[in-house]
């Protein structure tokens, strides 16, 4: 019996459960480097797995799909909670004795986040997903009031009124699809999507598609990020960049239900996404990039080119051809660690800033201007993929992936290529007016007895760089890897047989209670 | 009876929107509750009506309403008492955080935010 | 000796690497002493790197091409290759060359005061990025070390931060450059496209397909635009003289010998696949001329001798761009044959100049003259340098610039271009003398000095012996040509022409021809329109207004970031309210869409849509109607929509009653009660009434649309709820729940067995939102609306008779007795774990509403006991989850997945029959976190009634 796909569930569940059973900081805090460090080796230990082809399909509870609820693990699952793991361990590590103590509940609230994030990436039922859905949000309302403060609040009020919108939305759109086709388990889904037609078409296009706002909701797809902004900007800077992997939540769930449900094989609901929502995805990239240069202080522009990297993953899951998923999938962890390490190092600037803090005005320097320096450059190059860094290779991957194999390419991929292009530029732009106004037209000493960042301090965002690094280095490994993960996406035939085939082991159930003879 | 029962839903989500419109924050709450009371049902219908038929199992019966929604609706009921009860606190602080009960917090709506 | 290669490109990097890391160390030294050492750190790389080099450029001028190749992403075809021919070897030795002599030259020009490890370092990674250009076997790993030029060359034209105009410049030439770099990656990617490959030798062999190919002129376009941009061309050229804004050193290296140099390098690489067509022809040859003459007429106006400087580099950027595009094998020759000369004089030229800035404390020319008597040897070499710049007989610049006369006259195509091409080049000729002879006669002649800060002398040695190399090189080439720089011209010249060269000698007479008839005219016309200048128009009062370029620039961003901030600004206007409009407003259109583009859900069903219609329901609906918009109605007087939403939730429970789901309905009840305490209790600290809206076209809006969602989800339901429903996998549920769920309530069978995850989740989300109501308001004090409003609402002591206090506290006991009861039952009738944890929780916070801010009595008021024993609650939301973990991962033990259940069935007296099934545990785990959670939230907020008093 392998329980790989529900170890990052329950692992983190069972480490909140001990921190509210022993509250002392101190070993809250053990406890969290403790769960976290083995969510990071069990995630590892799902991505090798993974790699070689393997596909895990995990009957909770012992009971057949579709009835009861099934996880699974495959290459994208995988490497989502493996990268989930790895941000979590920066996160934490940003804010181990400084940001945890800001406020009650840090550590117990952030393992429920990991949970719910696991869940979702593995779970492989609608119903479950939304659950899961929720577990993350109610953690990230805690984790996004963490510290309190005015501005957090407020954030926190309007963030949660939309996502319980779009939660009503998401049952909604998930009961009307039980409605239509009477099951929830994705690959039963699947199986009978071809089967409808008419009526239940419509209905069942009227379900995908709401689904799909949902998903777009959470991944702040034009015109719906409008959110995200002051909500991210507001966290702590652990948090948001913990948060700048809640996006991809919603990304995955579109490329997980798009392709396995709503994909080519589905009948008359065949592609019920693809490609248009590529256009949304590309419009809404731009107007991130223009929100980047208009960004006031440099938390709000990691946030716009949050928004930006999911239009830009978004466009090439959209286009929805297996180079393009893969450009998406090889882009994915790099943009979401770079943003982190974006909202790590505005944290950095901020301090000896005073007033001025992290807003883009001359003010007081910086503290260690050269270590923080060089990290925002570091930073600043990954963000805007630029090279050497792979974000440049997975910019170069979608825009090769947009030329066709043979024949002269679509004036819309010229378009395509403008925005993309165009965008990047944007950001250049941006990054380069932030870093001169920051690290170079500084006015004045760093206000006094600010504490320098130390070098611990300066770890967790290394940390994030260093895996963007290796992402660059291993591109090869990597770019294999996504080929793969797309290749397997667009033939999920193979999954729904898998998932639909998995007998329950021989056991318990059978013992029939006397009363029922 | 699904007439009424469909109007029904469309009368609570629709009255439930136009509160979750509303400048104020009590009044969206009061929204997003009668909302709830809308999806709740909504889930129900979906597995279709049975009057009086609840799938409590004896030997013999049969007939049942569908018991997996109403499992769904429970679900989701536990689920929206904890978001509302949240969101109410959220308010309350907001309101003592800037004196106003606005949906915006008080806050300019694209403030650089707090440290 | 591939790893030659390696070291060659690494060694400068490897350089910089241990330069940022020793930085630390240095600090403590002195300030000579870390100049010192990071200049001999810097040289030493770069002497590793001339070694490697001197190493492989044997073998290269043997006719091998030396590779080296590690695959790093095969399937793009994108390879880590580096690939050395004679074009390769040639750039790599100016980059090298000049490296060395300006790494020499730096050590003695900066002040020690300077962050010098960071400078050097800096300038050992561009050296180590102009390499990569140089060296790469791919085109797009040629423009990964492009855009690395770009930004190193960011940071040293920003290297004195202090200064706005070195900000500015740096800010200006990324800006330009990195947009070529953008347009030179799509370039780039679509050449491989078209050519099947990015390996150079795959591109350079398929010239034909690609000039023949549809998106030709796209690609050769945007790859110019590249080159363009990088090495200053017209009209984007504006961007070179503000980079003057960096450190000299800077100026002599970057911006005159090699990286402006990239974009012709660029265009002399792909010279095989890309030249050849008239598109070629006329785009850069007219480039180049526009640059060529703009360069050189601003020349001559400058006051700053940089400036100057800059403005010639320009231009003869524009000349060897235009020798490109006339597109014969003998100009291609004289391109590579210019680009070297260029680099050594302009080199040297620069070198000369910081080293009177240095030595004077000016750069103006109108203060500085007649330095030959202060500083006579680097007088002469200065002048000799300029005079080979101007083409003067016996020094390298003339012989180029032969053979670029030459070229311009044997130009072949139309009149106009027959005239206009060498016309051009006569008149820019002409204007390069001028410039070159203002800077000797302004410098170095022309009087005395002005109030200079310091009395000019000559620099220290060493710092002079880089323009001294340089200059030698310039004699040496101009009077031994073909003995000196012919071999390396040979084999550089053969690869651009892809193997063939055309028959030249590089002779000094050639007898007198047609070139030397020009180079003359151009002498003697250009000195003399000097003199007139000086004399007549007063050269030193004209203020030649070059901003345009940079006002334009300046302009475009500012407009750029205006559009910016309006779009964003007018996006993010409506706050909390816009965002909500549009996220229902989508969804009503996801909703809607399908509706309009398929078939209807009505169409072709027999049951009868209406269903029968009993009196009951139809009343219990209309009350449930009537409340719900009495919600609305009154949602301004809070309580008053409170007791309606109220009354709406107890029609919901009724309907679920009357349609056989009595779990349902008891659970929404409780929900119901807890949710309307929490409101009364948060009420206190709401306003009691919200003002009228002004907005009634806002209201109307949203009254419109919230009818178009409400009608759309109605219809959604009916449409779902009268067609048949076969394919359910519901009756599998009912069938398993006795005989393998173990219970025969299939609903709580399901909660807990079939669908465990769910609850599973659902408890966490319970037991978080207790945790953090707690924490929102573990901390602070709220001021509750206090005066007459607390009158009108919110339960204050009037409402507290103490007889409801006893009698809540006297069924406590009792309620807690069916709470437990309920939770034993869940599994076979109505009831389990939440709704007996709701149960519980609520007759807990009778007791605090009871109580209330009344009883303050300590000990009297279970909330205040509750409160007290916060942790306990903590413990108790800890080991519910805890609980429901571990019977989750019980059947771990006995090898079934997470959740397993199994169960027996013990008969309790007038309980009944008890299933003791193990997910019975998880029951008892959901029972604790809700009891927890529930009493958590409300206490909070009850504790805040008392902390107010």
């Amino acid at each position: 019996m392998n329980h790989a796909a529900i170890v990052p569930i329950v692992l983190p569940a069972l480490a909140a459960a001990l921190m509210l059973i022993d509250r002392r900081i101190a070993s809250q805090r053990l406890l969290a480097w403790v769960s976290t460090l083995l969510l990071a080796a069990s995630g590892a230990w799902l991505v090798t797995l993974a790699a070689d082809g393997w596909r895990g399909v995990y009957l909770a509870g012992n009971w057949a799909a579709p009835y009861g609820i099934v996880l699974v693990a495959d290459r994208l699952s995988a490497l989502m909670v493996g990268l989930t793991a790895l941000l979590a361990v920066v996160a934490l590590g940003a804010a181990h004795k400084r940001w945890d103590t800001r406020g009650e509940h840090f550590h117990p609230l952030l393992q429920v986040q990991l949970m719910g994030l696991n869940g979702a990436f593995l779970t492989g039922d609608l119903f479950n997903l939304f659950v899961f859905f929720e577990v993350l949000l109610i953690a990230s309302y805690g984790l996004l009031v963490h510290g309190d403060g005015r501005p957090r609040i407020a954030a926190g009020l309007r963030f949660v009124t939309l996502n319980l919108f779009g939660s009503a939305l998401f049952l909604v759109a998930a009961s009307l699809l039980y409605g239509v086709t009477g099951t929830l388990n994705f690959a039963d889904l699947a199986a009978r999507m071809p089967a409808l037609a008419g009526g239940d078409a419509t209905l069942a296009r009227a379900g995908a598609w709401m689904l799909l706002t949902v998903f777009c909701l959470k991944a702040a797809i034009l015109p719906l990020y409008l959110w995200l902004p002051g909500t991210y900007s507001a966290a702590s800077p652990p948090v948001a960049a913990l948060f700048a992997v809640m996006t991809k939540v919603g990304l995955y769930a579109v490329l997980r239900v798009f392709t396995m449900v709503f994909g080519a094989g589905a009948g008359a609901l065949a592609n019920a996404a693809f490609p248009w929502i590529a256009g949304l995805a590309a419009a809404g990239y731009l107007l991130a990039m223009l929100g980047a240069l208009a960004g006031a202080d440099l938390r709000r522009l990691a946030s716009m080119l949050l928004i930006g990297s999911a239009g830009f993953l978004l466009i090439g899951v959209g286009l929805g051809t297996e180079r393009s998923i893969a450009a998406a999938v090889f882009y994915l962890p790099h943009t979401t660690l770079s943003a982190a390490a974006l909202y790590l190092v505005a944290d950095l600037v901020a301090r000896g800033r005073g007033e001025a803090a992290d807003r883009l005005r001359p003010g007081p320097a910086p503290l260690r201007p050269a270590a923080v320096g060089l990290l925002f450059f570091a930073t600043a190059v990954a963000v805007a993929g630029l090279p050497p860094l792979g974000g440049f290779i997975g910019k170069a991957m979608l825009l090769a992936a947009m030329l066709p194999d043979t024949g002269s390419p679509a004036a819309s991929v010229g378009v395509m290529w403008a925005v993309v292009l165009g965008g990047s530029l944007f950001a250049l732009i941006a990054l380069a007016r932030a870093g001169s106004v920051l690290f170079w037209k500084s006015e004045a000493a760093p206000v006094p007895g600010a504490p320098a960042p130390s070098v611990r301090e300066l770890l967790p965002c290394l940390l994030a760089l260093a895996a963007v690094v290796a992402i660059t280095v291993f591109a090869a490994p990597m770019q294999r890897y996504a080929q793969a993960t797309a290749a397997q996406l667009l033939a999920p035939e193979a999954l729904v047989d898998q998932v639909l085939r998995t007998v329950p082991r021989a056991g318990p159930h059978q013992s029939r209670p006397e009363s029922f003879r | 009876m699904e007439l009424l029962m469909a109007s029904g839903i469309a009368v609570l989500s629709g009255s439930g929107i136009y509160l979750l419109l509303r400048p104020r924050t009590f009044d969206t709450i009061l929204g997003l509750t009668l909302l709830s009371y809308a999806v709740n049902l909504f889930i129900f219908s979906m597995g279709r009506l049975t009057v009086g038929r609840a799938p409590i199992v004896e030997a013999g019966g049969s007939g049942y309403a569908d018991p997996l929604p109403q499992a769904l609706v429970l679900t989701a009921i536990v689920i929206s008492f904890a978001m509302t009860a949240l969101l109410l606190v959220l308010a309350v602080r907001a309101k003592a955080a800037s004196g106003s009960d606005d949906v915006d917090g008080g806050e300019p709506p694209a403030g650089g935010g707090a440290r | 000796m591939p790893g030659a290669l390696l070291v060659l490109v690494l060694a400068p990097f490897a350089g910089a690497l241990v330069l940022g890391c020793l930085s630390q160390v240095m600090a403590t030294s002195t300030p000579q002493g870390r100049l010192r050492h990071s200049a001999w750190i810097a040289g030493t790389a770069a002497l590793i790197a001339a070694f490697a080099f001197a190493l492989l450029a044997p073998s290269v001028f043997d006719g091998e091409v030396q590779r080296l190749r590690w695959e790093w992403l095969p399937a793009l075809g994108v390879g880590f290759g580096l690939r050395m021919d004679g074009l390769a070897l040639m750039f790599a030795g100016l980059i090298l060359g000049i490296g060395l002599l300006v790494v020499l030259y730096a050590r003695w020009y900066l002040s020690p005061q300077e962050r010098t490890p960071r400078f050097f370092a800096l300038l050992l990674a561009f050296m180590g990025a102009m390499l990569g250009i140089a060296l790469s076997d791919n085109l797009i790993l040629l423009a990964i070390f492009w855009e690395l030029t770009s930004l190193t060359s960011f940071l040293l034209i920003g290297f004195w931060q202090h200064r706005a105009d070195a900000r500015e410049g740096a800010r200006m030439a990324l800006t330009v450059t990195g947009t070529g770099g953008l347009a030179l990656l799509a370039g780039v990617l679509l050449l491989g496209w078209i050519a099947g490959g990015w390996d150079l030798d795959t591109v350079l062999a398929a010239g034909d397909r690609v000039r023949a190919h549809a998106l030709y002129p796209v690609c050769l376009l945007l790859i110019l635009a590249g080159a363009f941009t990088k090495s200053a061309q017209f009209p984007v050229h504006f961007w070179l003289p503000h980079a003057m804004a960096a450190p000299t050193p800077v100026s002599a290296y970057l911006h005159s010998a090699t990286m402006v140099k990239a974009g012709l390098f660029l265009m002399a690489r792909l010279y095989p696949t890309l030249s050849g067509t008239d598109l070629w022809f006329y785009t850069v040859t007219g480039v180049g001329a526009a640059t060529l003459l703009t360069g050189a007429w601003h020349a001559i106006f400058q006051h700053d001798l940089k400036g100057l400087l800059a403005y010639s580099t320009i231009s003869h950027l524009g000349l060897i761009t235009m020798l490109f595009g006339l597109d014969s094998p003998m100009a291609a020759v004289a391109a590579v044959f210019h680009l070297l000369n260029h680099a050594t004089f302009k080199a040297s030229l620069f070198m000369a100049a910081g080293i009177i800035d240095h030595e004077t404390g000016t750069r103006d020319m109108r203060r500085i003259n007649g330095l030959r008597k202060w500083m006579p040897v680097t007088a002469t070499l200065a002048i000799v340098a300029s005079a080979a710049m101007a083409g003067v007989p016996l020094l390298n610049g003339f012989l180029s610039k032969e053979m670029f006369l030459a070229e311009t006259l044997a130009v072949e195509g139309h009149r106009a271009v027959r005239f206009l091409v060498p016309a051009a080049a006569a008149l820019a000729t002409a204007l390069s003398v001028a410039y070159s002879v203002r800077f000797i006669h302004d410098v170095f002649f022309n009087g005395e000095p002005v109030n200079l800060p310091r009395t000019p002398h000559e620099p220290p040695h060493w710092m002079r012996v880089p323009v001294e190399l340089l200059v030698v090189l310039c004699l040496l080439v101009g009077l031994l040509p073909s003995l000196t720089v012919g071999p390396l011209l040979a084999l550089a010249s053969r690869d651009v022409l892809g193997g063939t060269l055309p028959e030249y000698s590089l002779a000094i007479w050639h007898g007198f021809n047609a070139p030397l008839a020009f180079s003359l005219f151009a002498l003697a016309g250009g000195t003399g329109l000097y003199f007139w200048l000086a004399r007549h128009r007063s050269l030193h009062e004209v203020a030649d207004d070059v901003g345009a370029g940079k006002r334009g620039f300046e302009r475009t961003i500012a407009a750029l970031l205006a559009a910016a901030r309006a779009v964003t600004a007018t996006l993010e206007g409506g706050g909390a309210r816009r965002t909500l409009l549009l996220a229902v407003g989508v969804a009503v259109a996801a909703g809607a869409l399908p509706w309009m583009l398929g078939a209807s859900p009505f169409a072709g069903l027999q049951r009868d849509a209406l269903g029968e219609i009993s009196p009951g329901l139809t009343a219990v609906w209309a009350v449930g109607a009537a409340a719900t918009l009495g919600t609305v109605a009154f949602a301004g007087q809070r309580l008053v929509a409170l007791v309606a939403v109220g009354a709406v939730g107890l029609v919901v429970s009724l309907a679920f009653v009357w349609f056989g789901a009595p779990d349902l309905a008891l659970t929404q009840l409780l929900v119901e009660v807890a949710t309307t305490l929490l409101m009364m209790l948060s009420l206190r600290y709401l306003p009691p009434e919200s003002p009228r809206e002004p907005d009634d076209r806002r209201k109307l809006r949203d009254a419109a649309l919230a009818a178009v969602a409400g009608i759309g989800l109605g219809a959604i339901a009916w449409a779902v709820m009268v067609r048949p429903f076969d394919a359910s996998i519901a009756p599998w549920f009912i069938e398993r729940t006795v005989s393998e769920g173990g219970g025969t309530n299939a609903v709580n069978v399901i909660i807990v067995d079939f669908r465990g995850l769910d609850t599973f989740g659902e408890m966490t989300v319970m037991l978080v939102a207790g945790l953090v109501i707690h924490a929102l308001i573990a901390r602070i004090a709220l001021p509750a609306v206090s005066g007459p409003e607390r009158a009108t609402g919110a339960p204050g002591e009037r409402r507290h008779p103490l007889m409801f206090a006893t009698l809540a506290r006297a069924l406590l006991p009792f309620a807690l007795l069916v709470a437990v009861y309920f939770l034993l039952r869940g599994h076979n009738l109505p009831g389990g774990g939440f709704v007996a944890g709701l149960l519980a929780a609520i007759a807990l916070l009778m007791q605090a509403v009871a109580a209330g801010p009344a009883a303050g009595r300590p000990g009297s008021d279970p909330a205040a006991l509750v409160a007290r024993r916060l942790d306990r609650l903590h413990l108790t939301l800890g080991a519910g989850l805890l609980i429901a973990c571990l019977s989750g991962l019980g059947s771990w033990l006995f090898g079934y997945p997470f959740l397993t259940s199994t169960f027996g069935h013990p008969v309790l007296p007038w309980v009944g029959e008890l299933p003791l099934a193990s997910a019975a545990a998880f029951d008892f785990g959901v029972f604790l976190v809700v009891v927890g959670a529930t009493v958590l939230a409300l206490t909070g907020i009850g504790r805040l009634a008392r902390r107010e008093r």
